[in-house]
């Protein structure tokens, strides 16, 4: 068995697979539930001035008969007295003192708040502190959540002055609902966060009622937008992750977010640069004993790989990961279709010819039955085929050597302005 | 036997016997069977519905939660689409064809079918609208499958039909001939009321022939449409075969579906005699109807039955004991039927068709100790009404032309099974629906042209 602990900014855990802030860790007795179950931390339901809640709070994106593909809720911060979640960090505390408990905050933006909650959670022993600056409902309204993490300045600002009075560690966690999030995660580094955490929800409408026209979810008939999470979101959280993860302004550890609900997305995660995860939505669709598996899985990839931690894999796709401009013009690869495990369905013929590049042939041979032939000078492998195809491997793409060495798009265009290009 | 009936279930509990066996899709497993079919492109299980239907748009209709449109696809192809989702051999057919067969496991077709069709009739949807009338009128004589979707087309292309059935209720072997357990009659009704209600006329009761004379149909309308099906079961040709006990297997599937069920076979032994899906049906009718013992005796093997592997296969789950090769030689009983005389066959040359033909083994009689005989060796023709309209026929299979479905009278067209040749395809009610659209489209080219000529010529 590898070695699963991980340590984020200072932060020790058992395992990278934490419970991210929201429903599932809203009280003492879920969060000892689900260290029971195996989760390394836990970061709690964001604590703050209690709000009012509304019904209804959730809705989810169901897709071809799979339930919640993505999810998204208006339900905001704590509804319960700061008092009572201090006393109830604390008694988890110490019956799990080797699991890893962070404290979510969320206060008015004034330095005052930020001193006084950032000393009452950490009395009572927390392992860490996550500032939310990703709640993109409700509390942006109130100037809280994403409208600080929509504006680097306000990010800076704010960090800086919990970094003023914080002993532990401090992690910022930043909205996607931003057109670039280096900008916000430059600014938490620069005011001193030790840790960035991302993604929080994305803006969302889940979807309209056809019969009744209301919003969904809708409240007395009215609705407002929600957050976004779930599976749908992972692939938008995943390059968030890895462009802060190349980005050497950046320069701090990353908590990934967003959609994980196997090991295999964690794996993922920590590839391009998290050094831990964070998960909800696959909890609130299967319960805590979901972890088990995430470990497990995790495990035994480690162990096939011969990698005895899981810190060894953390970045390894980092300096894969790069600009267009930088992409090896040169290379080529083309479909081929293996027709002793097609079943002839006839979806690439019919996603290339209609919508990319018309290249795969229906073609009968001496039987009489249609085989499924690649043109290859005319393929410019796109991958379409091999992403319609229903039978695994069926569809392999195959490099094909151009005899040309590699060149990209920013080397070629830095090669025709050079000024002895041009006279040869 | 009084007493032996007695000591038996009543009367009354046979009818759960004759309902349907298969229970429908519950909507989950709709949902997660249609969202399993891949959409194929040029879908093979198109090509192997002899109708046509688009399977893989009436599956994606229902994934996405247009059951109305579902209906609508499967219905326009196949004017008997519900029925047809219930008795087609589909594993020889769509699903047999399904791409899913060669990765995991084919889609369930029929299911789904009967699932988009079974919403149509509980919604009672009407789902398509007659066409404006052309001025044409055309007659159709028999309302089974072949029949219903002769008129469905024609009413939708305009034309005034008039169906003329002898029977009481509409809608042929659908509705008399194939067991309710199987296919409840309403469902075959549902069928016919659609093709009512696009304004075709359905006299039922009346019989051509005797209230209304071949010539009177082919004076009054401008095309005659035979789709009159197949006739009773032939007779053996044994000794005996009059005694009280003989049925013919046609006739005793009709009595279950026409009439209140009744005590004749409780606590009965029964011998059916042939191997074909009739003679299944009869022996499976004859067990919900309280047989305690009923036996298929078949000339031939196994190998050569004409029974679809699903139907034997519902037969051996019933309990029906299989005889292979043997036939009946003379029923024996003092006014009722009391025991089967039968000798043991072995398989000889084979004959025209391939087929080897069976020959008696001399000396390998034995008796059976049986109630009742159900004869179902196949049906007869209507010879005498084919002959009335003074068709060209070969042993009461009425020619007619591939392409056009014409007889040898002009006017005069036919499908379904009275066309239906041995050897040549299947006598499935999924053929006799295609034949009616292809009858249809021939009906239709002939009287337009005509008018066409008519408008030139004046």
């Amino acid at each position: 068995m590898a070695d699963l602990r991980i340590n984020l900014a200072g932060i020790e855990s058992p395992n990278p697979f934490w419970l991210a802030s929201a429903p599932p860790t809203n009280s003492g007795y879920q969060v000892m539930r689900a260290f029971e179950a195996g989760w390394g931390g836990a970061v709690w339901k964001t604590l703050g001035e209690p709000i009012i809640n509304v019904t209804s709070r959730f809705a989810a994106l169901h897709y071809n008969g799979q339930r919640v593909a993505g999810f998204n809720n208006i339900e905001l911060i704590t509804d319960r007295p700061l008092d009572v979640n201090l006393k109830e960090i604390y008694e988890t505390k110490k019956r799990f003192p080797n699991h890893t408990i962070i404290a979510s905050l969320m206060v008015e933006p004034s330095q005052k708040k930020w001193h006084e909650i950032v000393k009452q959670v950490e009395a009572v022993g927390v392992d860490g502190l996550e500032l939310n600056f990703g709640c993109p409902h409700g509390m942006a309204e109130r100037g809280m959540g994403s409208a600080v993490g929509q504006q680097p300045d306000l990010v800076r600002q704010q960090t800086e002055w919990v970094k003023e009075v914080a002993q532990t560690p401090v992690i910022v966690k930043l909205t996607p609902n931003i057109t670039d999030i280096r900008y916000t995660a430059r600014a938490a580094a620069q005011g001193g966060a030790d840790a960035v955490s991302m993604i929080n929800t994305i803006n969302s409408l889940m979807g309209v009622d056809l019969d009744s026209w209301n919003t969904i979810p809708h409240v007395d008939g009215k609705g407002a937008h929600g957050g976004y999470c779930g599976p749908a979101v992972k692939p938008i959280a995943l390059n968030m992750v890895a462009e802060c993860a190349r980005d050497p302004l950046i320069g701090i550890p990353i908590s990934g977010i967003g959609g994980i609900s196997t090991w295999k997305d964690a794996v993922e995660y920590l590839l391009v640069g998290a050094t831990g995860v964070q998960v909800c939505t696959a909890a609130m669709h299967h319960g805590f004993r979901i972890v088990e598996d995430m470990i497990d899985g995790l495990n035994h990839y480690l162990d096939a790989k011969g990698i005895s931690s899981v810190r060894d894999i953390v970045g390894k796709t980092v300096e894969r990961y790069s600009d267009w401009g930088h992409l090896n013009l040169n290379y080529k690869i083309v479909a081929r279709i293996d027709n002793d495990t097609c079943i002839s369905c006839n979806k690439c013929h019919i996603a290339c010819e209609d919508t990319s590049h018309q290249c795969i042939e229906r073609v009968p041979d001496e039987t009489g039955k249609v085989r499924l032939i690649v043109r290859e000078e005319d393929c410019v492998g796109c991958n379409l085929c091999s992403i319609v195809c229903p039978v695994e491997d069926c569809i392999e793409m195959v490099e094909i050597r151009t005899g040309e060495p590699p060149l990209t798009w920013n080397e070629r265009q830095a090669a025709l302005t050079k000024p002895d290009s041009k006279t040869g | 036997m009084q007493d032996r009936k007695t000591t038996f279930i009543p009367v009354e509990s046979l009818l759960t016997h004759f309902m349907e066996v298969v229970p429908p899709l519950r909507k989950k497993d709709a949902m997660d069977e249609s969202n399993r079919c891949l959409y194929c492109y040029d879908a093979p299980c198109i090509t192997a519905c002899p109708t046509g239907i688009n399977i893989p748009q009436f599956i994606k209709r229902m994934a996405q939660e247009n059951m109305k449109g579902a209906a609508t696809t499967i219905m326009d192809a196949n004017p008997v689409g519900a029925s047809c989702a219930r008795v087609c051999p589909t594993e020889q057919l769509c699903e047999g064809a399904c791409v899913l067969n060669d990765a995991s496991k084919p889609i369930m077709i029929g299911m789904l079918q009967r699932y988009a069709t079974d919403w149509a009739i509980e919604n009672n949807e009407v789902l398509f609208k007659p066409g404006e009338y052309n001025g044409k009128k055309v007659a159709i004589i028999g309302s089974g499958p072949a029949g219903l979707s002769t008129a469905r087309e024609l009413a939708r292309k305009g034309y005034k039909v008039t169906i003329f059935e002898a029977k009481e209720l509409a809608g042929g072997l659908n509705t008399y001939g194939i067991v309710s357990f199987r296919l409840p009659q309403s469902i075959a009704l549902w069928e016919v009321d659609q093709v009512r209600r696009l304004g075709v006329e359905i006299r039922t009761s009346t019989c051509i022939g005797k209230d209304i004379q071949p010539q009177e149909l082919m004076g009054e309308y401008d095309a005659v449409v035979l789709a009159i099906g197949m006739g009773n079961v032939p007779d053996l040709g044994i000794e005996g075969e009059e005694l009280t006990g003989v049925y013919d297997a046609i006739e005793l599937i009709e009595d279950t579906k026409s009439k209140e069920l009744d005590d004749r076979f409780i606590g009965s032994r029964v011998a059916v005699i042939g191997a074909g899906n009739t003679a299944i049906d009869a022996a499976t009718c004859s067990k919900r109807l309280g047989a305690v013992n009923v036996k298929i005796l078949y000339r031939r093997t196994e190998n050569e039955m004409s029974a679809y592997p699903f139907e034997y296969e519902f037969a051996k789950q019933d309990g029906i004991e299989f005889r292979w090769l043997v036939a009946p030689k003379r029923i024996i009983g003092e006014g009722r039927v009391q025991k089967l005389e039968c000798i043991r066959m072995e398989l000889g040359e084979p004959d025209a068709s391939g087929r080897q033909t069976p020959v008696p083994i001399p000396g390998s009689e034995f008796t059976l100790e049986v109630d009742a005989v159900v004869k179902a060796i196949g049906q007869t023709r209507h010879l005498e009404l084919i002959e009335a309209f003074g068709l060209s026929h070969s042993h009461g299979v009425i020619q007619v032309q591939q392409d056009t479905f014409q007889t040898s009278q002009a006017k005069v067209y036919a499908a379904g099974d009275c066309i239906f040749e041995k050897g040549q395809g299947e006598a499935m009610v999924v053929e006799a629906a295609q034949q009616g659209k292809l009858v249809a489209q021939a009906v239709d080219r002939d009287l337009m042209t005509d008018a066409d000529s008519e408008e030139i010529a004046s």
